[in-house]
């Protein structure tokens, strides 16, 4: 089977900032907002760089999204930063009103996705943000896996016009997609051929998966891992491409399973070639305090709860 | 030299056309509009300079934004009379299929707005992004906004005051229509704010207040200060006195108007109290 190689742990909030330099060097429309996570953002290069094209807000994220909507009228391009959780939830109406139903230009990035944000705990912890922004009519919603893949998505929504929910996360992981690839939003990408199940993986579980199916290999089992890094709009022909050769699927996300990935993937299959599905998510709860990998273990969300669900799924052929 | 007999003529035809479409459609909320008539009347016809043809980006001309947009009928009907789109249109109001929906919105491409508005206190944040692009866009117009009073009640305001305040945004001139009413009685009552002058002062900004809101000419007196005030580090508020359901007699100085329509009598004295000047849709 073909494999991957990890070149060395990377934070993907690093991949976001460094997209967003090269931005600044490319794109003179761009311009950035921040609601005081300068630091935290990776947004400190694109500040030094372009100060008057970067706007700090302070904690008033309601303010950030309306104006970055405002910016857009006059032809900017503006990427918001802050943590996933006051990106969605705590300014839905905002983006919904001023943002989505406005036709608005507007990427919103948010970084310390899910549990992976560890210690902090369920309050910054949001596993419930890809069901808002995927709910929103025009909303396209990206959740990248590694360094190399967030900075070009971070490139390539700047070309897309419309309202952009990228999100990544906090902590260091392995960077194994190519280096400058170039990112096409709402195209899977397929990792590895297989015929016995299909794993569809977002975000930091794709490379989990990418273990899964190495460990399912060597005990015969050969699995099909794709990565889907946009869930809106889903490339529901590449999903359902692979599910008729394997029979079966495995999502996988840091997110909660009620309005995530798997969800938006049951739709296409029960439309199309219902086949059985096993769900790697929480199950409707909140997080907690503790280290990403002993968060990822608890609320079975590595390459181990994969390989479960994997063979759960099989048998149900 | 304004106009003020044509712009007074204006103020009646647009009320009638407030009158006419809420009553048509037997919804809407016409004490707010008929209350802001007089402003947004004065403000698209004197006030700003506007390009002759609409494109969302309005460069090189002033911008506005409605804030409170459930008045949605008086910026209609204002809208239409300056030509963004056939006054005919204003039939189509709250109507299946039309681009005048009950709260403005540029889902439907309707000419003239640039925001979506109904759900409140979004609009200052708007106008502040607005106001940051032109100045990025070295363009030296201006950036003009409309809040109801209750709406300032919604904290999203204060963040955007807070900011435009503390970032200079001094091409903004920001009005609050204070008309002292909403929904569920007068705010003194629902929850008072206090002395909304020193407020916003408090904040960095400079304020005008406009004591006669419904009075055209002390409206263009109040803005021309307004305007001469911008470009010096300073946002600027405009506190608009009003009555609400200002020019019918039954609808004013109450808040029963806000978001009901007249019935068929009602309609019909109303307009009698204001006879046709300019032609009716």
């Amino acid at each position: 089977m073909k494999t991957y190689s990890n070149t060395g742990n990377k934070d993907t909030r690093s991949g976001f900032g460094a997209g967003l330099t090269v931005l600044g060097q490319t794109n003179e429309n761009v311009v950035a907002l921040c609601a005081d996570l300068i630091g935290s953002l990776k947004m400190d290069d694109f500040k030094k760089n372009h100060p008057e094209r970067f706007f700090q807000v302070g904690i008033a994220e309601a303010n950030m999204m309306g104006i970055a909507a405002g910016l857009t009228i006059g032809g900017k391009i503006p990427f918001t930063g802050t943590f996933a959780n006051f990106s969605t939830g705590r300014v839905y109406d905002q983006i919904r009103q001023s943002i989505a139903y406005s036709d608005k230009n507007v990427k919103i990035c948010a970084s310390h996705a899910g549990l992976t944000l560890g210690e902090d705990g369920a309050t910054h912890q949001i596993l419930e943000d890809i069901g808002l922004m995927k709910m929103l009519p025009g909303m396209t919603v990206i959740n990248t896996c590694d360094y190399n893949q967030t900075k070009a998505a971070t490139i390539a929504i700047a070309e897309h016009h419309g309202p952009v929910y990228l999100r990544f996360g906090r902590p260091a992981v392995p960077n194994f997609t190519p280096e400058n690839q170039v990112f096409e939003i709402g195209k899977a990408i397929k990792l590895t051929e297989g015929n016995d199940v299909t794993i569809v993986a977002t975000g930091h579980l794709v490379w989990e998966a990418l273990e899964a199916a190495k460990s399912l290999h060597e005990a015969g089992i050969t699995a099909e891992v794709i990565n889907i890094h946009t869930i809106k709009p889903l490339d529901g022909e590449a999903i359902l491409k692979s599910v008729r050769k394997t029979g079966c699927i495995v999502t996988a996300e840091e997110h909660n399973y009620l309005g995530g990935l798997g969800e938006s993937v049951s739709r296409v299959l029960v439309e199309n070639h219902p086949i059985p599905q096993e769900f790697v998510a929480t199950k409707d709860t909140f997080g907690e305090s503790g280290t990403p990998e002993q968060l990822m273990e608890k609320y079975g969300l590595n390459s181990a709860a994969i390989i479960e669900a994997v063979k759960k799924v099989i048998k149900r052929k | 030299m304004a106009d003020i007999k044509h712009l007074e003529d204006l103020v009646i035809q647009t009320r009638r056309d407030i009158l006419r479409m809420v009553h048509k459609v037997n919804s809407g909320h016409p004490g707010g509009s008929l209350g802001c008539t007089e402003f947004l009347v004065a403000l698209y016809n004197e006030v700003m300079e506007r390009n002759a043809t609409f494109d969302m980006d309005g460069i090189d001309e002033d911008l506005f934004f409605l804030s409170n947009g459930h008045i949605s009928p008086v910026f209609y009907s204002v809208l239409a009379r300056c030509g963004y789109f056939p006054v005919e249109e204003l039939n189509t109001f709250r109507k299946i299929d039309s681009r005048l929906q009950g709260h403005p919105t540029t889902h439907e491409g309707l000419p003239g707005v640039r925001v979506a508005s109904g759900s409140l206190g979004q609009g200052m944040s708007v106008a502040i992004g607005a106001a940051l692009a032109k100045k990025l866009n070295k363009d030296t117009h201006l950036v003009y906004s409309l809040h109801g009073d209750g709406e300032l009640q919604e904290g999203q305001n204060w963040e955007a005051i807070m900011y435009a305040a503390a970032n200079n945004v001094d091409n903004l001139v920001c009005t609050v229509d204070l008309n002292g009413q909403q929904i569920d009685g007068p705010t003194d009552v629902v929850l008072p704010m206090g002395n909304v002058k020193e407020k916003f002062e408090a904040f960095g900004w400079t304020v005008v207040e406009i004591n006669q809101g419904n009075n055209v000419e002390e409206i263009l007196k109040g803005m021309s200060f307004a305007k001469s005030l911008t470009g010096k580090g300073k946002p600027i508020c405009i506190l608009l006195k009003t009555v609400m359901g200002n020019g019918v007699d039954f609808m004013m100085y109450t808040h029963a108007w806000h978001g009901k329509a007249p019935n068929d009598e009602q309609l019909e004295k109303a307009l009698s109290q204001n006879p046709e000047t300019l032609g009716d849709y």
